[in-house]
């Protein structure tokens, strides 16, 4: 069993205090604080390994490439992927999304075809393809939400056409934390013949993700929400995919030769093996590096723990909230169903002035819709609280959560 | 000549349909701009120093002793602007 207490000694910025309170970080939806380790190998990388990488003979660009190539293998091992083939470095979630919306979905979604979002999803997992639909003209059809906040599947099957051609869901909601049955899902999807693009933002960092054993054809996830730096993410897909599709950026380091031919006034053009072919330009090494080291850590600690944790801690947290009278809990109320996130509202307040208060205290948490307004909108909410968890939170934090609720329903 | 800009950090439009506006006075300044406010505003309620329910000009806000403020009501942030000026100019 994972100990917070020792976990907590890795993290330089749990020792600070935020308006003359310990600092108690609750915002691990949003994203997470990093481990001594991930500093550490991003001091190191600067100091001593910088050089850009694929591009030079000289030692320091070898030894540059061998440990960016190193952490696409790390994260390829970490959720279970086929080679690092299978795994594309980009900015986060939102640029893994757009990639496959723009080098996927451009070139194959037409008038005659059909994509299903669910309606708990981020904005990201919604404006990219709305943006699609308005130039190539396919139609989106939204999967309805139960009452907890679970995935109506009924409604979600009976959207199925002979034109569904993509599935884009996410593993864990942002707001809820409900867990999707993703074998269900791509069961259903590839039934249909269609592909599934999973948002595994809130579910690669606090759970183990096998993306075999979920059959997903593509995931998406972002390094700083695992432990690692900002400005570094993942896009899995499945190799077969990924090497029929069209590269997104186009630049250096995603080409294998780019020839002018006089004949023609142009240049001809062949793309780079896998996964560089989606790569252009100089990349993040740093965050590489970075979200390679996180996994390290996490890997140490043990997904199944990290999950264990939490869901102590959720149990722990929903059980001390029934003792505030003012306090409305969203979601299911079966923690098994659910990880680390707890939507709520305080009676008579917004939950911006919940928030604040909270951060008189020293206590980190979110306001607002969580970029995630349709689902807010089903429950005809004008916005939610939400507190999030992760490896550094322990149950008197919960308890000092909860005496500060109790005081702010004084008010 | 003293500027609203010398006291106010930063003003946040909140997400969600309430379209709360959040103001982050200056840290240095934060003391001085509370105890301003508190001289003009009415007290409606409060707990401790930690947050005031205060009315001003008939506009309805919350102010946190750690220099932030909600403001509820106001339609843009040029209105914002002309009240926060009234409030601690």
């Amino acid at each position: 069993m994972l100990d917070p207490y020792k976990i907590r000694e890795d993290f330089p910025i749990l020792k600070r205090k935020v308006n003359n309170h310990p600092l108690i970080y609750f915002d691990n939806g949003a994203t997470t604080q990093k481990p001594k380790q991930v500093l550490e190998a991003i001091k190191n990388f600067y100091g001593k390994y910088n050089a850009n990488v694929h591009r030079a003979v000289h030692t320091l660009s070898q030894e540059a490439s061998e440990l960016y190539e190193n952490a696409h293998e790390k994260v390829a091992d970490f959720i279970n992927a086929g080679g690092m083939e299978e795994v594309i470095f980009v900015r986060g979630t939102t640029e893994a999304i757009n990639l496959v919306a723009y080098s996927w979905g451009l070139h194959n979604l037409g008038e005659e075809d059909e994509v299903i979002i669910s309606l708990m999803e981020h904005h990201s997992n919604i404006v990219p393809w709305e943006n699609l639909s308005r130039m190539n003209g396919f139609r989106i059809k939204y999967a309805g939400v139960n009452e907890d906040g679970t995935l109506d599947y009924e409604s979600f099957e009976n959207l199925f056409s002979s034109r569904t051609r993509l599935v884009c869901i996410s593993h864990v909601s942002n707001v809820t934390g409900v867990i999707n049955e993703m074998k269900r899902i791509a069961k259903i999807a590839h039934d249909n013949d269609a592909l599934l693009l999973v948002d595994g933002a809130q579910s690669v960092p606090h759970m183990p993700v096998d993306v075999k054993a979920l059959d997903v054809d593509f995931l998406a996830f972002s390094g700083h929400k695992l432990l690692g730096p900002t400005g570094i993410g993942c896009l899995y897909g499945k190799q077969e995919i990924l090497e029929e599709m069209e590269p997104f950026h186009g630049g250096g380091e995603m080409i294998r030769e780019v020839s002018y031919n006089p004949a023609t006034g142009r240049c001809s053009i062949s793309w780079n093996d896998l996964p560089w072919k989606f790569e252009a330009g100089t990349p993040n090494v740093c965050g590489g590096v970075g979200l390679m080291e996180a996994v390290k850590y996490l890997e140490g600690v043990g997904m199944e723990s990290v999950k264990e944790h939490e869901v102590r801690l959720t149990e722990y947290a929903m059980e001390r909230l029934r003792e505030c009278k003012k306090v409305k809990v969203y979601g299911p109320r079966d923690v098994s169903s659910k990880c680390g996130i707890i939507p709520f509202n305080v009676d008579g307040l917004s939950s911006h002035d919940v928030a604040l208060f909270l951060d008189s205290y020293g206590i980190m948490i979110r306001s607002g819709f969580h970029c995630a307004q349709p689902l807010h909108q089903r429950f005809e909410l004008k916005s939610t609280a939400r507190v999030s968890f992760y490896i550094y939170n322990t149950r008197e934090e919960i308890d000092k959560f909860i005496e500060v609720l109790k005081e702010l329903e004084r008010f | 000549m003293v500027a609203l800009e010398d006291y106010v950090a930063r003003i946040e439009e909140t997400c969600g349909d309430e379209k709360n506006f959040i103001v982050i006075f200056k840290y240095d300044k934060k003391g001085e701009v509370i105890a301003k406010i508190l001289g003009k505003a009415k007290k409606e309620k409060a707990i401790s120093t930690i947050i005031f329910e205060l009315t001003y000009d008939n506009v309805s806000f919350r102010l946190y002793g750690t220099g932030k403020a909600i403001f509820r009501g106001l339609k843009n942030k040029e209105e914002l602007k002309n009240f926060l000026s009234k409030l601690i100019m």
